[in-house]
């Protein structure tokens, strides 16, 4: 049965794939590709691109992507429903054993050791991305392929942020916006 | 937390930061730290950490993981009931949507450039509240809370050691800080 074969393999996903974002790729790639030929190599790629492009995890994406093509909608609730699974069980209960026993010594020490690190890999997070940004990729750093009008765009939208406090969805599209218009503006000089 | 209004809040409130976070689970836990810490005040700062620890440490997506961790600690299994639905359906309608007309989407360049532009704004916010909360750490002053964000920032950046094993050595670390301290009381 096709509902229950596509619930099991994003269960699969769900359990399997620590550290998030591009590290759970080769994971979706075997149970999706490999394993049941649901998608081909060339529609996988699509799904990556589709995945950058669009809002939420990739492994959700592609639950309700493969689902919707296998199976149709029911198909998507089914495969993002196996991918989520393990996420509410496993992190529910970290979360009910954190708040019950945080107050112990040992915990606190744990925890205080933690703070630090976790500032750390959202800093790691964001210089890959403020990277991106800026070089086109994360890999390819050069002064020719430095995009002045993206450090342009970067800083005016730090200056919105910090002197009017507004809200930060808004500052992302305003420079999503501004991006579009230094672009046909630049064509019209 | 239990009123509804709060309730309809944080359903809002998650629904909203997933349909615009683009860029990966990083991203939209800087914004649900900016919403729920700096904004509503519904969390605390160390708090947050503690939460992201935990959202870290578990197998899955981030995002999810964030949601369901923020939602459980607000209002027990019906926040994180609301929370998840919440995280899980901008994605679910959007890739529903683009399923059907993706040729088209693809090749159209002002999309592209909205998006490209959009991605100069996520490293705004996050390098933004990265500031926020590595002035912070500095602060308190405190040798090894600084000497620990080094390195973590060094090995999970320049060396890609994946997140799990950072995380398991700040326990054992912690483990190792708490028996010296009962040492010290005995």
């Amino acid at each position: 049965m096709i509902y229950l074969q596509l619930f099991l393999s994003f269960l699969k996903i769900g359990l399997f794939s620590f550290g998030g974002g591009y590290a759970t790729l080769p994971l979706i790639q075997t149970e999706i590709v490999t394993n049941n030929a649901w998608l081909s190599m060339s529609e996988f790629m699509d799904l990556i691109t589709i995945s950058q492009m669009t809002p939420g995890p990739i492994a959700i994406n592609s639950a309700t992507f493969v689902g919707i093509k296998i199976a149709g909608p029911l198909g998507a609730i089914v495969a993002t429903l196996g991918c989520i699974l393990p996420s509410c069980i496993i992190v529910s209960l970290l979360a009910y054993f954190y708040l019950k026993y945080r107050k112990l010594s040992t915990i606190q020490d744990i925890l205080w050791t933690l703070r630090p690190a976790v500032v750390a890999m959202i800093a790691s997070a964001g210089v890959g991305i403020l990277l991106t940004a800026f070089f086109g990729s994360e890999t390819s750093i050069s002064i020719s392929s430095f995009k002045l009008e993206m450090a342009v765009i970067f800083i005016f939208g730090f200056v919105v942020l910090k002197k009017f406090k507004c809200d930060p969805v808004f500052v992302m599209l305003l420079c999503g916006v501004c991006h579009v218009g230094l672009y046909y503006g630049m064509q019209l000089i | 937390m239990k009123g509804k209004d709060q309730l309809w809040k944080l359903f809002t409130s998650t629904l909203f930061l997933s349909a615009f976070t683009f860029g990966g689970g990083y991203v939209i836990i800087t914004l649900m730290k900016k919403k729920f810490v700096d904004e509503l005040h519904w969390i605390d700062e160390d708090e947050m950490l503690d939460l992201v620890a935990i959202a870290q440490s578990a197998p899955g997506a981030i995002a999810v993981n964030g949601a369901i961790v923020i939602g459980y600690k607000l209002a027990g299994m019906i926040g994180m009931f609301i929370t998840v639905i919440a995280t899980i359906l901008p994605p679910f309608i959007i890739i529903s949507f683009i399923s059907v007309c993706y040729s088209t989407l693809k090749d159209n360049i002002i999309i592209a450039l909205l998006l490209e532009g959009m991605q100069v704004g996520v490293a705004v916010v996050i390098v933004n509240v990265v500031l926020g909360m590595g002035k912070d750490v500095i602060e308190k002053k405190e040798r090894l809370g600084i000497i620990i964000m080094i390195i973590a920032f060094i090995l999970a950046y320049f060396f890609h050691v994946n997140v799990i094993f950072i995380i398991l050595a700040c326990i054992t670390l912690g483990i190792v800080k708490s028996a010296f301290h009962l040492r010290r009381h005995l």
